[in-house]
């Protein structure tokens, strides 16, 4: 692992994409075709699997650390990370082995097969004969949590470089579900053939939030203004009467969705789709929060499926009676995408995207605003002769989403950070008045800079009034500004709401406790948005 | 004989506190950083070493005493001496013994010798003040020799694509270490001007260290890459850094041990050097003390000194000082010196 391991430190030790690819180019001409593989599986963010229970894992580390069980706890809590705190605290190996990435992810197989009786041992013996340079990553991989600070499209790149490919043709042959155990290299990335990855989803085009006024867009007339649904982004393959559903993050959920099932009989071999799946019912858009109930049950009961039924709201066709149209100008895939979901006799899941009409960017800003009272976050502006491109890119698609609600929250709880934010005071929880009682509302993270966090830690330190666990009650003084996208009804929650993407957009020095907002301020913001 | 009030450490015999954060009459200094030396104090004792520090950070007309190692003075029946604490140039433990008592404040140490200051003295005493700013189990600091190994091999990386290496640390006392690490590879050294003001200072007093050019924005402009540049913390994330690009930054502290504390600072390279003791090392001073009663102060102190309670058996307390928990902050602050 000595070179895998070198360059997920020269990965990580930089902020340079330059330095990156060029670590990850010398990484592929160094390595065996062996080791490519699982670096790339493992680069592309795919999971090496958990082979060992936590409880397990912690049992030997407090063995072979010989430290007490609350002084290794302590530590953890302040590193955040477990392989990383076990990485910290073992004795330095005995004699070092050196195993190739391949011996180790062949070892983890194997580990994982073991009695729970003989992986303590079996784990401890390996710490002790790896060196002590390569325990975190050797952890990371052990608990399926590896990752590295390197995007998809990046690891592509240097492939690219290295075996003379497009990036195109190997960000498609990288998607959708592949294992080392069931291809090679030679498969995956070289052979001259594509046609039975028939299930493979394009890499999706992603926009940026567009950052200034639209008007340096140019001409209104060559845009198409679209409604930013929030939803689950998904691609709809059908081919061969077969149907796969891929989410952005190239999850394959057709399994999730048997609504669009009978779609692989209606639509033609070598349709792909993209859009938005969304549940939707009796003519309305239900909230986010029904879809995140759903994806996550393992088993959909009929109760399931008919109180959050889905639907895709379709903006974009990639492949057209199984030719790729992405380099197509976007009005005529749309003008396709139209004739074919208008075509179906029987639809119960596709609708279109149905562009608003603007004449002028004054109008697409009153679309922005208000696109609340259509369940949206905002506008997509999408130029009218734009190709399908790959990844995120600048250019000819621009996200506009409407300013987050603020709130201001007086500071109730604070308990200390995890990780990145190691032995501080950064967690924390507000508050707003209900009468004359403070009802913590939400809890946030992130926001604030460096030096505020320790400004603030400094005070939670000073102001406690009362410690349990972790968590420090302070005397209620600082107020925040808190920014969230949405909100909605939660009889779990004291308040009786749930935010959605809570975080600290500024201290408001400005203002005492008592100027904080009210629960009933909340409730208003929650009456404005029709959400029951 | 020592008690802690909301002063400092104070000694009512003698009248006079160590490292007091608020004004007081008499005060003996362990060294020179800002959370260990105040302003506002009548009179100062420190080591001959910390005073032009202390002249340089408070300025010249302060009243100032000065001791060297081992040199032992007599305040009403109470013998007081300053001994190394290997922490940074002049820092001292502060020895107090009365009939057969005998108290050590540490102040900050470390028994890793880095080449500066004089290397830290195991003292005997029934009484130990010990700060445990690294006190837990997961630091194990390098060799500084390793460390060095690493900063050359990193800087001749960056220097092969003529980039510049900036070189963030503590300007008092890390800084010092970075420049006599950097200093072998015989290139020219650059720093901001609170490192220059202080190397200065310090050649002046006859310490033989290398010297450093100031790095004024003109002379910057005049400057191709890759040259080196030593900077304090408070430069990370300045806008003004542009003016030195192409760069690459690395940030030298025992906390960059973890990775967490290196995102946090926002710089992709860390280099684990530090003037603190790491856990082996304040297991191993507490121990060679063989004091019965330990003090623990800046730091994780009620987590080490429970750890001193339960593994060695020693009466550890936890004592509220004003340098705790708040070190980050301390070093970022004190940029301004
Ligand atoms: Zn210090
Ligand atoms: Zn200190």
């Amino acid at each position: 692992m000595q070179l895998f391991n070198k360059l997920f430190q020269a990965i990580d030790q930089t902020t340079s994409t330059n330095a990156k690819v060029n670590a990850l180019v010398d990484y592929f001409h160094e390595a065996s075709t062996g080791d490519i593989l699982w670096s790339i599986y493992l680069l592309m963010g795919k999971s090496s699997g958990r082979v060992i229970k936590t409880a397990l894992l912690r049992q030997a580390a407090y063995k072979l650390s010989a430290l007490p069980t609350w002084l290794f706890e302590e530590s953890y809590h302040i590193v955040g990370d477990l392989a990383e705190t076990i990485a910290l605290c073992l004795p330095p190996p005995q004699h070092t082995k050196l195993y190739t990435l391949s011996q180790t992810m062949t070892f983890l197989a194997s580990f994982s097969a073991l009695p729970d009786d003989e992986k303590e041992q079996t784990i401890i013996n390996r710490w002790m004969e790896i060196p002590a340079s390569e325990r975190f990553l050797f952890n990371k991989l052990i608990t399926g949590n590896f990752r590295v600070g390197v995007s998809k499209q990046l690891v592509i790149k240097a492939l690219a470089i290295k075996y003379n490919k497009t990036a195109n043709e190997l960000a498609h042959r990288l998607m959708g579900n592949w294992h080392p155990h069931q291809t090679n290299l030679e498969k995956l990335i070289l052979e001259d053939i594509l046609s039975e990855k028939s299930f493979e989803p394009y890499p999706f085009f992603l926009a940026y939030q567009l950052e200034g006024a639209p008007e340096g867009l140019g001409d209104i007339n060559e845009w198409y203004v679209e409604r930013k649904f929030d939803g689950i982004r998904g691609q709809i393959i059908v081919r061969n009467e077969e149907i796969f559903i891929w989410s952005r993050g190239e999850d394959l959920l057709t399994d999730k969705f048997p609504e669009f099932h009978p779609l692989k009989h209606s639509l033609p071999h070598g349709t792909v789709l993209d859009g938005e799946i969304l549940p939707f019912k009796e003519d309305e858009i239900l909230p986010f929060a029904v879809m995140q109930t759903r994806i996550g049950r393992k088993l959909l009961s009929k109760k399931i499926l008919a109180s959050a039924p889905l639907v895709m709201i379709c903006y974009d066709l990639l492949e057209y009676k199984g030719t790729d149209i992405r380099d197509r100008p976007l009005s005529e895939r749309r003008k396709l995408l139209k004739q074919l979901v208008d075509g179906l006799v029987v639809n119960t899941s596709l609708m279109l995207s149905a562009p608003v009409p603007c004449s002028s960017w004054d109008e697409v800003r009153k679309a922005r605003e208000e696109a609340r009272a259509y369940k949206c976050e905002g506008v997509m502006l999408k130029r009218k002769n734009s190709i399908y491109e790959t990844g995120r890119r600048r250019g000819s698609w621009w996200k506009w989403k409407v300013d987050p609600f603020t709130i201001d929250g007086v500071l109730v709880y604070g308990q200390r950070g995890h990780g990145r934010r190691a032995n501080l005071y950064t967690d924390y929880t507000f508050a707003v008045w209900d009468n004359n009682e403070l009802v913590p509302f939400a809890k946030a993270y992130s926001g604030l800079t460096d030096k505020e966090i320790l400004e603030v830690d400094n005070w939670i330190k000073k102001n406690t009034i009362d410690k349990f666990g972790p968590v420090r009650t302070v005397t209620p003084t600082l107020v925040f500004e808190l920014a969230f996208e949405g909100i909605s009804a939660s009889p779990r929650h004291k308040s009786g709401i749930a935010l959605r993407f809570p975080r600290i957009l500024r201290w408001r020095r400005d203002k005492i406790a008592d100027q904080a907002n009210t629960k009933q301020d909340l409730l208003k913001m929650l009456d404005s948005k029709g959400d029951k | 004989m020592l008690t802690f009030d909301n002063k400092g450490i104070y000694c009512a015999r003698a009248d006079l506190y160590i490292d007091p954060w608020l004004p007081v009459n008499k005060a003996i200094i362990t060294h020179a950083h800002a959370d260990h030396a105040h302003k506002g104090n009548k009179h100062y004792l420190c080591h001959t070493d910390t005073a032009p520090l202390l002249k340089l950070r408070l300025g010249n007309d302060i009243s100032i005493e000065t001791l060297n190692y081992g040199e032992q003075i007599t305040i009403n029946g109470i013998s007081i001496s300053l001994h190394p604490a290997g922490h940074i140039i002049g820092s001292s433990q502060v020895r107090l013994s009365y009939k057969d008592e005998v108290w050590v404040v540490s102040g900050d140490y470390k028994l890793q010798d880095d080449g500066l200051s004089t290397a830290f003295e195991p003292l005997k005493c029934q009484h130990f003040i010990t700060e445990s700013t690294f006190g837990l189990p997961i630091y194990h600091f390098p060799k500084p020799a390793i460390v060095k190994q690493e900063l050359h091999e990193w800087i001749q990386k960056n220097n092969e694509q003529a980039v510049n290496s900036l070189l963030v640390g503590y300007s008092l006392g890390k800084a010092q270490r970075i420049i006599e690490m950097a200093s072998a590879l015989d290139m020219p050294i650059y720093a901001h001007g609170a490192i220059v003001n202080i190397q200065q200072q310090l050649i002046n007093a006859g310490h033989k260290l290398y010297p450093v050019q100031y790095a004024s924005f003109d002379l910057i402009k005049t400057l191709k890459p890759p040259y080196l540049l030593v900077l304090p913390p408070s430069a990370i994330g300045s806008p003004w850094l542009k003016k030195f690009n192409p760069y690459e930054i690395a940030f030298f502290s025992g906390w960059m041990q973890l990775r967490g504390a290196r995102r946090r600072r926002n710089v992709a390279r860390g280099f684990v050097l530090s003037d603190h003791a790491d856990w082996n090392q304040l297991n191993s001073a507490v121990l060679s003390t063989n004091a019965e009663n330990i003090y623990v102060t800046h730091g994780y102190k009620s987590i080490f000194a429970k750890w001193l309670r339960e593994e060695h058996k020693l009466n550890a307390v936890e004592v509220e000082t004003l340098y705790e928990d708040d070190l980050l902050m301390r070093e970022d602050t004190d940029a301004a010196l």
